[in-house]
């Protein structure tokens, strides 16, 4: 007799060939998550080569899921279950499995061919080398085979349908309806009915193979989370980044415009804008990066609310279009949806390491602001939010998602239009006495379109006069068009909200970071507050300008720790800033930081093992 | 039919009378006396007059260079960007605004150079805008380093022994990027430039216009063969539509097609009925007629060299935009933000 036992967390790893649909496995896991009413998080993390060899290590596609009854800040920080299809996944992916964690096998898989592909010298399901896991070997592949014989697939064709299968199983395992995956296979496989009907065979005879085989001694139960009420839809922060877009386009009464090129990960954002022509939005998929920014600035010169979507790569090529921008004061949002540099770097892998690029990555002194979401839901609310700055200010804003924060997805209660800030812009029109150059009560030029009577006038590249916005070359003007439009973006810091702690608002340690580390921080310093730790959190979604109130809070810890996907951007920032000491924690491994990562490094530090930071270190090293 | 009246706006009616000062700027103007660029501005600023646009509906849009200060010479709106990006500035303000008059002034290096790659995708999308090609056959305002148009064996700045590489021929370029309207014309043409560029307004789709230009500071009588009375009519052959090709000083010269080449033959002793009738819409004759520069003995053709009527890229990504309010209706954010799976939670 089969029990059931209650979970409050489980964490699922499928792990395949790219070829064996570990993306869509996941996917559709997730949804099934969702719908149930789970909290959720997820990483996707799979190979840059579209089509890696079969069998090799590098072709190796996994996705991760964590979902619960209670919050969910990240995709966990180890499985507890892992799906290997092939001994390739089991190779890469058991570091990340929890000890005594469940391996799902498919022993079709583990043939002579296949381990040495891997990389195994001998096959580790004959040795003691996974004695501390609970595997359980399955015919993955021919029980696949057999579910949909006689359908007229050919092999290929029928071996594809092996996800599903295995769906099926891990369905059966954690109890979870197949209606919304079934539903979704028909609709999918409209119009090729043999391969809807084998998909769902598959499906089901995953499902049975579970109440059949005895393997497994128990059946589990995640509860629904006690999420806020509210209507609640899937995303992935490529998805809000979208939405976003279309929101502000809204909010603000303008057309919307998104110039860009293809470029891993931000090219989702692209299809699914491509999508919204209904909405009056338009994109443009240009030559290059350069042409991307350049098609969107000319846009916002004509009125028009633009985006430009890329990445690292991509933000190196549009630095010139971007500092154009900056000097004729034109709105632009660019959304630079960050991966593992420098050059081509890791592409399918996230990083944090492109801050100082768009802080600083320009000639001469042009500053921007720069606004950060935190979470794939935050993506749509900061979206919206650089859009409101880059119009209200008549500036350029970066936006710095990343791949983790791009690609991965969470439960987002959806908000009511009607709550949506109001952002509605006008143009300038009189020509009474105007001045392309003049000066609003937040230092922002007027917005003066072509095709408005009255007010033609020339913009350029070249310094610009103060009012007139004439050519200048006048040494005393020049400074202080600069300072200008510095004290412009400082000025924001007046427009945005306060620098929130999470926890106590003062004691031993804050740990200060931006962007997607968000949820690890989170859940590490609840973990360790737990434990009677005095620990907070803050994290800044403001880069540039960041917030008023940021010195203060500072202020009232004895120490800052700053974890960061990269060397030490913000902390470095934070330094020359605030005159702050901080200790830098740093991963640049192309995968996020874990809650338990930071739990030991928190724990370390208060318990006085780690004093100095390493980039301390290492410069001491190279001072010597 | 021309632009105005495809996007439904009816502007002529109380368009104001102009003349071309009423598109001069107050800037004052920074090129060397005796470029020729001056002419170039005056012919733009004589012609726009009798357009049927009002003068906020112009955008001039440039790159950098010499000629791509222009914009600020005009009474216009007006967009001096950034060095070979003009055309994507274009397109990004004209997809979006196609109520607009877009026009972009480009030099061989900025257009052709640094900006190439740009010009090639202009041109095939077939934005619907005028694109002036200053060829001067030098850079200069970084001060005479040899051009991407320089004639080999180039001798300047930066190419003391001679320029080696193979120099790229602007209307063969335009040809074969797909470009729906070519032309060319010369500085030292005052008429001919105007009818080019009110021909060239009233194409739909992107108007690419060489137009030589002498740099009497850098590369002075580059086009002098083209130019100077006693040789030019002997140099240069007007085209003119379903018209046959002659030229030279006493109109005693023609084009005749021997084979698959052109030729120069006499009228003295070939009648007219020989010789080659100029064809705007053969694309295999545009080919022919861009080579002849690079042939010696050949006259420089001048005019409408290719002109083809095809959808522009602003037309049919507002079109899809259209189809898709009419298939799915005007957007709906709050439907939007709930597509696909949703749940409640009470
Ligand atoms: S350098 Fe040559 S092209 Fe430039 S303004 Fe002087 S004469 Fe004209």
């Amino acid at each position: 007799m089969i029990q059931h036992e209650k979970l409050e967390n489980v964490v699922i790893r499928f792990a395949g060939d790219s070829g064996d649909g570990m993306q869509l496995t996941g996917g559709q896991f997730t949804r099934t998550a969702a719908l149930h009413g789970n909290d959720l998080a997820t990483l996707p993390d799979f190979p840059a080569e579209i089509r890696a060899p079969a069998g090799t290590t590098y072709g190796v596609s996994a996705f991760q899921l964590h979902f619960s009854s209670n919050d969910v800040y990240t995709p966990g920080d180890v499985p507890d279950v892992l799906v290997a299809m092939n001994p390739a996944a089991l190779i890469t992916n058991l570091i990340h499995l929890k000890r005594g964690g469940t391996i799902i096998i498919n022993d079709d898989a583990f043939d002579k061919k296949h381990l040495e592909l891997a990389g195994y010298a001998s096959n580790p399901l004959n040795d003691d080398s996974l004695s501390g896991y609970n595997v359980v070997r399955l015919p993955l592949t021919t029980g696949t085979l057999k579910a949909v014989e006689g359908l007229g697939l050919s092999n290929k064709e029928a071996g594809r349908c092996k996800n599903f299968y295995t769906l099926g199983l891990v369905y059966w395992m954690y109890n979870r309806p197949m209606e919304p995956t079934l539903q979704w296979i028909e609709e999918k496989f409209s119009n090729r009915a043999e391969l809807a009907e084998a998909n769902a065979k598959a499906l089901k005879a995953g499902f049975n193979l579970g109440e059949t085989v005895e393997l497994f001694n128990a059946r589990y139960d995640v509860a629904p989370a006690k999420l806020p009420p509210g209507t609640y839809r899937n995303i992935t922060g490529n998805q809000a980044t979208a939405l976003g877009m279309v929101a502000a386009s809204q909010r603000t009464g303008l057309k919307g415009f998104l110039g860009t090129y293809p470029i891993t990960p931000a090219s989702d954002i692209l299809h699914f804008v491509s999508r919204y022509k209904n909405f009056g939005f338009l994109t443009f998929q240009a030559e290059d990066e350069i042409s991307a920014i350049c098609s969107a600035l000319g846009a916002a010169y004509g009125g028009t609310l633009a985006f430009t979507t890329t990445s690292g790569p991509g933000v190196a090529l549009k630095a010139e279009g971007i500092g154009l921008g900056v000097m004729t004061e034109l709105p632009v949002v660019i959304c630079n949806i960050q991966r593992a540099g420098p050059s081509t770097g890791m592409p399918t892998k996230t990083e944090q390491s492109d801050l100082f690029q768009a802080l600083y990555g320009r000639n001469g002194e042009a500053p921007v602001p720069v606004v950060a979401p935190q979470t794939p839901g935050d993506c749509f609310w900061m979206i919206m939010e650089a859009a409101r700055l880059a119009t209200k200010y008549m500036v350029p804003v970066f936006f710095l998602s990343d791949g983790y924060l791009g690609n991965g997805a969470e439960p987002w209660q959806i908000p009511a239009v009607s709550d949506l800030p109001d952002m509605k812009v006008t143009f300038h029109t009189d020509p009474d006495h105007f001045h392309p150059y003049s000066r609003n009560e937040v230092e922002a030029r007027p917005w003066a379109v072509p095709g408005t009577p009255g007010l033609e006038h020339r913009i350029g590249g070249l310094e610009k006069h103060h009012g007139s916005g004439g050519v200048s070359y006048d040494p005393g003007n020049h400074e202080m068009m600069t300072k200008i439009r510095a004290s412009k973006i400082a000025g924001i810091a007046n427009d945005i909200p306060e620098l929130e702690v999470h926890g106590d608002q003062e004691g031993d340690l804050l740990v200060l970071g931006w962007g997607s580390t968000y949820g690890a921080i989170h859940v590490a310093v609840d973990r360790m507050r737990a434990r009677g730790y005095s620990v907070s959190q803050a994290h800044l979604r403001y880069l540039n300008p960041m917030p008023k109130n940021t010195a203060e809070v500072l202020k009232q810890f004895k120490r800052i720790a700053i974890p960061e996907l990269n060397m030490g951007q913000l902390s470095r920032l934070i330094r020359s800033e605030y005159l702050v000491e901080t200790v830098n924690w740093n991963k640049v491994q192309g995968m996020p930081y874990t809650a338990g990562e930071l739990e030991e490094l928190i724990e370390k530090l208060l318990s006085g093992e780690e004093r100095m930071n390493p980039v301390d270190e290492a410069s001491m090293a190279d001072a010597r | 039919m021309n632009s105005i009246e495809q996007n439904g706006l009816n502007v002529i009616a109380d368009k104001p009378e102009y003349t071309a000062k009423d598109f001069s700027s107050d800037a004052d103007v920074r090129w060397c006396p005796g470029c020729g660029d001056y002419s170039i501005l005056a012919q733009v600023q004589r012609t726009l007059p009798r357009l049927d646009r009002k003068k906020e509906e112009y955008a001039f849009i440039s790159g950098i260079g010499c000629s791509s200060r222009f914009p600020y010479y005009m009474n216009c709106y007006g967009f001096h960007t950034i060095h070979g990006r003009a055309p994507a500035f274009v397109t990004g303000l004209k997809v979006t605004r196609p109520d607009l008059s877009v026009w972009m002034v480009t030099g061989d290096g900025d257009g052709l150079s640094i900006g190439g790659n740009h010009m090639m995708h202009i041109l095939r999308r077939n934005i619907n805008c005028n694109i002036l090609l200053f060829n001067n056959r030098i850079y200069g305002l970084t001060k005479g380093q040899y051009s991407p148009t320089s004639e080999v064996g180039k001798k300047t700045k930066s190419t003391p022994f001679g320029s080696i590489d193979t120099p790229v021929n602007p209307v063969r370029f335009a040809l074969g990027c797909g470009a729906s309207y070519v032309a060319r014309t010369i500085d030292r043409e005052p008429k001919h430039q105007q009818e080019i560029y009110e021909d060239a307004y009233n194409h739909q789709g992107t108007s690419f216009i060489e137009i030589y230009q002498n740099c009497n500071i850098f590369n002075d009588g580059a086009f002098s063969q083209l130019t100077e009375r006693d040789v030019k009519d002997d140099n240069v052959l007007p085209l003119k539509h379903g018209e046959p090709m002659i030229f030279g000083k006493e109109s005693d010269k023609g084009i005749r097609l021997n084979g698959l080449r052109l030729e120069v033959v006499s009228l003295s002793d070939t009648s007219v009925e020989e010789l080659l009738k100029h064809d705007e819409s053969s694309q295999e004759l545009a080919h022919t007629l861009a080579l002849m520069i690079d042939r010696p003995g050949m006259p420089t053709p001048i005019g409408v060299i290719y002109r083809e009527e095809r959808s522009t890229y602003d037309d049919l990504a507002n079109g899809q935009v259209e189809t898709a309010i009419e298939r799915f209706g005007e957007g709906d954010l709050e439907k939007l933000l709930h597509e696909g799976e949703t749940w409640v939670v009470a």
